[in-house]
């Protein structure tokens, strides 16, 4: 697979280290009522889609970006290719 | 096509470079062709000397000289000869050269002929006419579809141990050597706009066209002459011989710095994103390689956009008796004949379901070879000159035993008549070739008016298909679809190509009546001659209510092995469709995956063979401990000093020994660069190591190091090591070796993913830096010798945990740690790399008073157990915080990786596994890692389980062997007598529970 690096241009899958889930990112809040309720279904809980995916790869043998890559599980078609930073900060963990 | 590019192929072309007058200097050898050069190529066959010419094929060359029988069968051990002319081959298959060069299960259809070629047949002993092992054959009513799932069912234990040798000796391929292959294999990256599969008219074409459009093409095919089915055929294109033309082609492409042309190049697989994989035989068609070149290069294309021109594959039909040697494809014998001026024998008949057949014919009449008949199964057969036709006829049986003697042939009005022939050419017309549509999600599909299935459903991303591939059989059509096809796709990119004019061609109808099988016989008419597989084999698959292809193809092996079904897969699922009472799109076919023909696993590995089978890392005392003749061990990809051994130590205890008790009677040396280092620099640096650390760092002074445990989200523990802080916004992370890579992934994903505005920066910095632990009684005196005398290192002005910035020998910049993994009074020092050997070296001479030793890896970890410090053997992916003994590190006043989660109740049980140590009642008795802990009394059960032991060594301190381990409740059991169970090796050894802390509980060495 080619992934279009947000600031690389296109590398070679072989390059990265794959995650998971790009739900990952959101890591709950430990002061929550009920935070161990949250983090069993973070840590545990995943979607199995056939389909658009939105998952977490870094950029282990380039510039170490960890990258969010929306990609149809069934075609491996790849949608979009965001930085992880950017997904993050957008998702409200800039504190 | 261009005027001038007419011209140019007007340059004087010969197709067979000398006169071409051979006829009979081999005894089937014809005039004309495109082999080259009048001198002859000498080569062996199961030691048999013949000759050859330059272009032949070892099968053509086979042919040429007479020789028919080429192998035996894979489970009968049948006679049989060679079915192709192409990579389709299923039987002719050869052990090519020998020695560590020995290739076993090569197709002699695409071996090419070289002076000095060694070739063996396989399966066979003593020898390929008389095969002992043809006695299978007389037993095959019972060696039918599953036999072997029905017969060695039981006893278990008797499948590997009798059945399994015997079927592995009785059947199979070829042999390896089991030397080492002595050639090199390499490996490649290519980009290109345009990929063109296959270098028959289609892909020339194409070649051709995106080439003059300026695009950026590689043309890849699998033979080492380009033209395809071009080079088989007598028509011509244009004015111009079809062998012509692709002389003239080939000349324009070289002369196009945008195209490379890849001869002797098979695409395997084609991946997703336009990524295909080429194995190219650079050095196949020679003796040896040359000296540094390759034998062969595994490609890995980017393509931005691939045309498949991969033409078609000629099918068989089955009747009885079809596996003789001389029956034959019918294109595969106008091959040989129109190619390699080559007829597998003086006379010929030709058995078709399509007029393509009857080209066979009139190729080999033209050739002035005898065919006994045309035998056309279709009533309305077309006339043949110069043989006889039977139309509406059928072959029922041949004879012959080493070779085919003669055909019984069916008339239509029901008599029999028996036609002499040494080759049968056999057409039931042609399958385009779709292997590579289907590597992804392709599902081909059937059409009607040529009897084939063709490429459908979604196919590789941006792959489009051509020509005699997708069903386009004429030379015209083929040319037209090449042309087209990479206008097509070129105009994708925004590259404006034109398809030109194209030269004039034959364009013949496809006429084709599907006949798969003649019903006619009780004995066994083959389908698939590589696995032994016959038209019965796939009605009783049928009748034992085997229903899908795919289930067909495992319960009868139909279609796999080498060939994988190119010529028997079609007619295996026709037979089951008349069966099922179904069409043959109902049934559908099966599905290809990669590789398109075998590959080598030398071209896999390519250069990652041996020692450089993956990256050897040296630590920079490397040099130094080879000098001194240490034993050394992999750790991940590092080779670490493991012991020092000295003259007269017999043993590697002894050495061990020595290294742990002269290091705690004076001083040590060990090199631990290996150790993972991150820097973290950053105003939030502090708050960021309090995220990663289950212990708090924020409030660790400048100067100082601290010991951190490192927890997985889930609560479980997963590395340990050190953070110094050099600065308030600068600190140094030790991770263990093993996990130095993932460590630093966790935290790059931590900054970026879940704390992106954190000011913070990380750098691995694991292999700037030489670091060794000074350890010992005699360590400060040591170092105080070596570090610059401006730096107090005194225990006052440095004491324990303490960390600062340091030069040695004079200006040197270093740095250095107060810490102990030995549980003595000990320092890591650490000096840029480049510096790693000079500072070993300085140590060592520093020593030399104190009678310092260097240790390695195996003292390293005597003394960490006699310390009681965790390690992998106890970080081993199931225990806490809590299970180390580390519980109560854990901050609950803030958050951390992990934190939330191991507050669960089920890790924290009133009974939870405690690390503790063990010591062995009678002092004799070894500890050994990876017993289970067992009450002093009771069953030995998993139910009554109460631990296991994780590390164990013979404590030189103590004198007698000792552990570390789990136990539950463990912390407040000290003091007990428990049992150490080892019910694998029959061992049980009476333990006391003990401190994990042997040497020092109280810590008063390392603070001296």
């Amino acid at each position: 697979m080619i992934i279009n690096h947000p600031i690389l241009g296109p590398r070679d899958s072989q390059e990265f280290t794959y995650l998971g889930d790009a739900t990952l990112i959101d890591r709950p809040d430990w002061e929550a009522d009920d935070a161990a309720g949250q983090f069993h279904d973070y840590l545990y809980l995943r979607d199995n889609p056939a389909g658009e995916h939105r998952e977490l790869w870094f950029h282990e043998q380039g510039d170490r970006s960890w990258l969010v890559v929306t990609r149809n599980t069934v075609t491996h078609e790849i949608l979009n290719v965001e930085l992880a930073r950017d997904v993050a900060r957008a998702r409200g963990r800039s504190k | 096509m261009t005027d001038a590019v007419m011209n140019a192929g007007t340059v004087a072309f010969q197709a067979d470079g000398s006169t071409g007058a051979r006829k009979g200097v081999q005894v089937n050898r014809l005039d004309g062709g495109l082999i080259k050069g009048s001198k002859a190529l000498n080569f062996t066959f199961d030691g048999k000397r013949y000759k050859g010419f330059e272009g032949d094929t070892l099968a053509s060359a086979l042919l040429a000289n007479g020789v028919r029988l080429m192998g035996r069968s894979f489970k009968y051990h049948r006679p049989r000869g060679v079915l192709t002319s192409g990579s389709e081959e299923p039987n002719a298959l050869v052990e090519l050269r020998s020695g560590g060069r020995q290739e076993p299960n090569t197709r002699a259809t695409v071996a090419e002929l070289y002076d000095g070629l060694e070739a063996n047949s396989q399966n066979r002993w003593p020898s390929l006419k008389h095969d002992f092992m043809a006695v299978n054959d007389r037993f095959s009513n019972f060696l039918t579809a599953g036999f072997y799932y029905k017969t060695f069912m039981w006893p278990a234990a008797f499948w590997e141990k009798l059945y399994e040798p015997i079927i592995r000796k009785a059947a199979g391929l070829g042999s390896i050597s089991f030397e080492d292959d002595p050639d090199a294999y390499d490996k490649g990256f290519l980009h290109c706009d345009l990929l063109v599969i296959g270098a028959g008219p289609t892909g020339l074409m194409a070649a051709l066209t995106a080439g003059r459009a300026g695009a950026q093409v590689v043309i890849a095919d699998e033979d080492f002459l380009l033209g395809g089915r071009l080079n088989a055929e007598t028509f011509g294109i244009g004015d111009l011989t079809g062998a012509a033309w692709v002389e003239q082609a080939q000349a324009e492409l070289a002369s196009m710095p945008n195209v490379r042309v890849m001869p002797r190049t098979s695409i395997i697989g084609a991946y997703d994103h336009g990524i295909y994989g080429a194995v190219e035989r650079t050095a196949d068609h020679v003796l040896a390689p040359e000296t540094g070149k390759p034998r062969q290069i595994l490609w890995r294309i980017y393509s931005k956009r691939a045309m498949l021109a991969a033409g078609a594959t000629e099918r068989p039909i089955a009747f009885e008796n079809n596996d003789r040697p001389g029956v034959m494809l019918a294109g595969a014998v106008r091959a040989y004949a129109n190619r390699w001026a080559v007829t597998p024998d003086q006379t010929v008949a030709v058995f078709t379901n399509n007029d393509d057949g009857h080209r066979t014919a009139a190729d080999l009449i033209a050739k002035g070879v005898k065919v006994t008949a045309v035998i056309d199964t279709r009533a309305d057969a077309p006339k043949v000159d110069g043989a006889e036709l039977f139309a509406g006829a059928q072959v029922v049986d041949t004879k012959g035993r080493l070779g085919l003697e003669w055909a019984r042939v069916r008339l239509a009005n029901g008599t029999t008549r028996d036609v002499p022939c040494g080759a049968l050419a056999v057409s039931g017309g042609w399958n385009p070739n779709v292997h590579l549509t289907c590597h992804q999600r392709g599902r081909p599909a059937w059409r009607e008016d040529i009897a084939a299935f063709v490429p459908a459903g979604t196919l590789p991303q941006n792959m489009s298909v051509a020509g005699a591939a997708n069903g386009d059989f004429s030379t015209a059509a083929a040319l037209r679809a090449g042309a087209e096809g990479a206008v097509a796709a070129l105009s994708e990119l925004g590259i404006e190509a034109k398809a030109g004019d194209l030269p004039e061609a034959e364009d013949a109808p496809i006429n084709v009546t599907p006949f798969w099988y003649v019903k006619e016989g009780k004995g066994r008419a083959w389908l698939d001659q590589q696995n032994d597989v016959t038209v019965k084999d796939v009605k009783l698959a049928h009748q034992e209510n085997f229903r899908s292809v795919e289930h067909l193809k495992r319960y009868t092996t139909l279609g796999m092995a080498t060939d994988q079904g190119k010529t028997s897969n079609m007619g295996g699922l026709a037979i089951m469709a008349e069966l099922a009472g179904k069409q043959i799109p109902e049934v559908g076919t099966t599905m290809f995956r990669p590789p398109y023909t075998p590959v080598s696993f030398g071209v896999m590995a390519g250069r990652s063979v041996g020692e450089e089978f993956r990256p050897t890392r040296k630590t920079p005392s490397h040099k130094w401990a080879e000098e001194q003749g240490a034993e050394f061990v992999e750790v991940g990809q590092w080779l670490r000093a493991q012991w020092f051994p000295k003259a007269g130590e017999t043993h590697w205890r002894q050495s061990v020994d020595r290294e742990v008790l002269q290091t705690r009677n004076s001083v040590g040396i060990c090199d631990v660069t290996t150790l993972g280092k991150i820097d973290v620099q950053g105003k939030d640096a502090a708050a960021f190591l309090n995220k990663m650390y289950a212990n708090a760092f924020a409030k660790l002074p400048v100067g100082k190091v601290r010991y951190g445990l490192m927890l997985r989200e889930d609560g479980i523990a997963y590395d340990d090591g050190t953070a110094a802080r050099f600065a308030e916004d600068h600190f140094v992370v030790t991770t263990t070796t093993a996990n130095a890579v993932l460590v630093y992934r966790n935290m790059e994903f931590a900054r970026q993913c879940l704390f992106p505005d954190m000011d913070v920066q990380l750098i691995s910095t694991t292999e700037a830096w030489a670091q060794f632990a000074v350890a010992g009684p005699n360590a400060r005196k040591l170092l105080q010798k070596v570090v610059d005398p401006e730096f107090d290192i005194s225990n006052e002005a440095f004491p324990f945990m303490a960390c600062g910035e340091v030069t040695v020998a004079g200006g040197c910049r270093a740095r250095l740690f107060r810490i102990s993994f030995s549980g003595e009074l000990a320092y890591e020092i650490a000096v840029p790399t480049r510096y790693g050997d000079a500072m070993i070296r300085k140590l060592m001479e520093a020593g030399e008073e104190f009678g310092a030793v260097p240790y390695g890896t195996e003292a390293l970890g005597v003394m960490r157990i006699e310390k009681g410090h965790a390690a992998g053997n106890e970080l081993n992916g199931t225990t806490s915080a809590l299970n180390l003994g580390m519980g109560r590190m854990v901050s609950k006043k803030k958050d951390c990786i992990g934190n939330t989660l191991s507050e669960r109740e089920g890790m924290n049980q009133e009974n939870a596994l405690k690390l503790v140590g063990f010591k062995p009642v009678n002092a004799a008795d070894p500890v050994q890692a990876g017993a289970h802990l067992m009450n002093a009394d009771g069953e030995v059960s998993a139910a009554t389980d109460q631990g296991y032991i994780t590390s164990a060594a013979y404590s030189p301190v103590l004198g007698c062997s000792i552990g570390i381990g789990f136990l539950k409740s463990g912390d407040s059991r000290k003091g007990e007598v428990i049992r150490a169970v080892n019910p694998l090796e029959g061992k049980e050894v009476q333990v006391e529970v003990v401190s994990a802390h042997f040497v020092d509980p109280e810590g008063e060495r390392l603070r001296g």
